[in-house]
């Protein structure tokens, strides 16, 4: 028996949507096998894992404030990947545009006017958009892979978040913990119900709404695309591959940034060493998940956030490990990437014998 | 012991993970394969490399788990890129973050847990020989296959047939396999055998550097040794050198605290990926040297037309 890839004549568009759909429907199988494996009853874990969230508003609240970083990031990166530039520390963006957004309520706590807000949240974009930038320049300045400087970089802010709450910015009334003073309420993004969701959901949904337009509907978006796919027909088009790469990068940069400020300022109200569950990185399997379409990351960021939630509460009912999510995670952009390949290509499983009468 | 004694002897346990991790993505490389996911390899690695330990009483049955843990996951890798042609960088990053997440649920069973350390060699009377003896002569075995490894894969690749046919799948697929190489099969033994390295590499963590389990204790290794691949242009005796040089500013932190060098901690522990980074920009801006060296197929994908 031997797989054969055919190429397609062109693109399988019932395949681009079917796609996610069974890379989503295998992933849960693979799930069940691994809950029976753990000694669980698979129906009842996944039950637990993926249903039980959706079913108080609480928790509904929950997952919009856990999709929203992630379509946040993801929408950024598509627009990397689109153009084919690897920014893979998008979790560093995302910590630095916190810290840079933070300066105001920690070092200047009294400062509490309507410009507070907003100065936070331009300062976490800057902030992460410079974060950005350094793997963007490095790479159009001296060549260095984009793909390993700003996943370095992941370290280093999170060593540098590290150090700010255990130093310098360490609440003085904070009895020793590490964390940052509280933010006054003119620092905080307000809930939009009674609950936990704050205004940081609007920017998600702002996002995706901008990104399709400037995709679907701009000359910007056409670059990213003829960059991506062709990239020589791309410079005889006069389109600046360095250019790109930069525009990228402060794209995917700012928005993680903005993200990061908003969780800090939506969700936790202070700096602590550990602000995110792990978003930059997942936000990687959204965008891939979304097939890098801003209305598909919308929808693939609510099945991931559904994974921290179902996560949590497979801990709390069944007592698995709140590991159980990344494994989750990992498996289900297994299976996207796996399953891509059926847009491109009609797959066979062919007989064929060598003459000599062994397989081939 | 000498200071510089034991200097030395933390540079090398500190280097080893990192050389037996890179050398294997440098054969993966060297056949056109981009592997990102050395880090998800090495830290399953390290946890079953720990786990077959625990359960059998032997590090070296534990070094076996490990070994086999790397391939099984360079083999799922090697099915989604070779067979279905998935983006490798995509799958690359798949493969680290299901690692660490495989990873991280295997290994809370074994947290806090002691571990069994794998046993340094010791040579009759050429291991208490002063200073050289413990350094040269009473290391753990895989501090010397880590050695021997750079040494095979040099000869291998530039030396043998073998070789030849690894190199020219790497720098151009299209012409090896019109000479009736088969391009998939190269690639599968090469990223199997990067695979088998990651994850001893992981197992060389949980079982000599520290034998214990950590959650996420390859730190980000994965990702300093495949830009140690790129620091090596592709050659073996370079990444001898920049394994070692990591090594010593991996350990650095160590030997500060313990001097008393008044430095915030974290800034200690930044210096790998800060060095990692400025290491990149220092070999990348010679654009010639990294254009000749680079592997012309690296990270292409490769249909066989029939």
């Amino acid at each position: 028996m031997r797989l054969e890839l055919e190429k397609r004549a062109e693109h399988s568009r019932t395949m681009a949507v079917l796609s996610p759909l069974l890379a989503l429907l295998l992933t849960l199988v693979s799930g069940a096998i691994m809950f029976a494996l753990l000694g669980q009853d698979p129906v009842r874990a996944l039950y637990t894992f993926f249903i039980e969230p959706l079913t108080a508003s609480w928790s509904l609240q929950e997952l919009v404030v856990k999709a929203a970083p992630l379509i946040l990031i993801a929408v950024g990166l598509a627009v990397c990947y689109l153009s084919n530039t690897w920014n893979i520390g998008a979790e560093g963006q995302f910590t630095f545009g916190a810290i840079a957004g933070s300066l105001l309520p920690i070092m200047v706590p009294g400062f509490e006017t309507p410009l507070t807000l907003p100065l936070m949240l331009l300062m976490g974009i800057a902030g992460g958009m410079l974060w950005g930038a350094i793997p963007a320049f490095l790479k159009i300045r001296f060549g260095a892979n984009e793909i390993l400087t700003s996943l370095m970089l992941v370290y280093v802010a999170q060593l540098f978040l590290d150090w700010l709450v255990r130093g310098p910015w360490r609440d003085p009334e904070g009895f020793n913990f590490p964390e940052s003073r509280l933010f006054s309420d003119a620092a905080i993004l307000q809930p939009l119900a009674d609950g936990r969701m704050h205004v940081g959901a609007l920017f998600a949904l702002l996002a995706v709404i901008a990104m399709s337009v400037i995709l679907m509907k701009t000359l910007k978006g056409f670059e990213v695309r003829v960059l991506g796919q062709a990239p020589r027909a791309g410079q005889f088009a006069g389109f600046s591959r360095n250019k790109m790469v930069l525009f990228a990068f402060l794209l995917s940069g700012g928005l993680a940034g903005l993200a990061g400020i908003s969780e800090v300022s939506g969700s936790i109200n202070q700096l602590t060493p550990v602000i995110s569950p792990g978003y930059g990185f997942t936000a990687i399997i959204v965008a891939f998940l979304g097939r890098l379409n801003p209305i598909g990351i919308f929808i693939a960021g609510f099945l991931l956030a559904l994974s921290y939630l179902g996560g949590e509460a497979a801990q709390v009912s069944l007592g698995l490990s709140d590991k159980t999510t990344r494994v989750f995670q990992g498996m289900l952009l297994f299976y996207v990437l796996a399953c891509d390949t059926l847009i491109l290509y009609r797959i066979r499983l062919t007989r064929t014998f060598a003459p000599s009468g062994k397989e081939a | 012991m000498g200071g510089y004694e034991s200097i030395l002897l933390t540079v090398i346990t500190a280097a080893t993970p990192l050389l037996l991790a890179a050398i294997g993505e440098l054969v993966v490389e060297r056949s056109g394969v981009l592997n990102l996911g050395v880090e998800g390899m090495m830290i399953v690695g390290a946890v079953l490399g720990f786990a077959g330990a625990q359960a059998t009483g032997s590090a070296y049955i534990g070094a076996l788990c490990a070994l086999g843990a790397g391939m099984g996951l360079a083999l799922l890798f090697g099915f989604l890129t070779l067979h279905l042609v998935a983006n490798q960088v995509a799958t690359g990053l798949a493969l680290t973050l299901l690692g660490l997440g495989l990873a991280g649920m295997i290994g809370e069973a074994f947290v806090g847990q002691p571990g069994i350390r794998l046993e340094r060699l010791h040579i009759p009377g050429l291991s208490t020989l002063p200073f050289i003896g413990p350094v040269l002569f009473g290391q753990d075995l895989l501090v010397y296959l880590s050695l021997a490894l750079v040494a095979g894969v040099s000869f291998v690749l530039f030396r043998t047939r073998a070789g030849l046919i690894i190199r020219a799948v790497g720098d151009n697929h299209g012409s090896a396999h019109a000479l009736g190489v088969s391009v998939i099969r190269v690639r599968y033994l090469a990223v199997l055998f990067g695979g088998a390295c990651a994850g001893l590499a992981g197992g060389y963590l949980s079982l000599a550097y520290t034998p214990q389990w950590v959650e996420g204790m390859t730190a980000g290794r994965g990702w300093i040794a495949l830009a140690l691949v790129v620091f090596s242009t592709w050659r073996p005796l370079r990444l001898l050198a920049g394994a070692y040089l990591f090594g010593a500013v991996g350990i650095l932190q160590f030997h500060a605290q313990a001097h008393g060098v008044a430095i915030p901690s974290q800034f200690l522990t930044a210096l790998p990926y800060l060095a990692t980074i400025i290491v990149l920009v220092m070999i990348s801006r010679n654009r010639v040297l990294t254009r000749i060296n680079t592997p012309a197929c690296l990270g292409q994908p490769f249909v066989p037309d029939r």
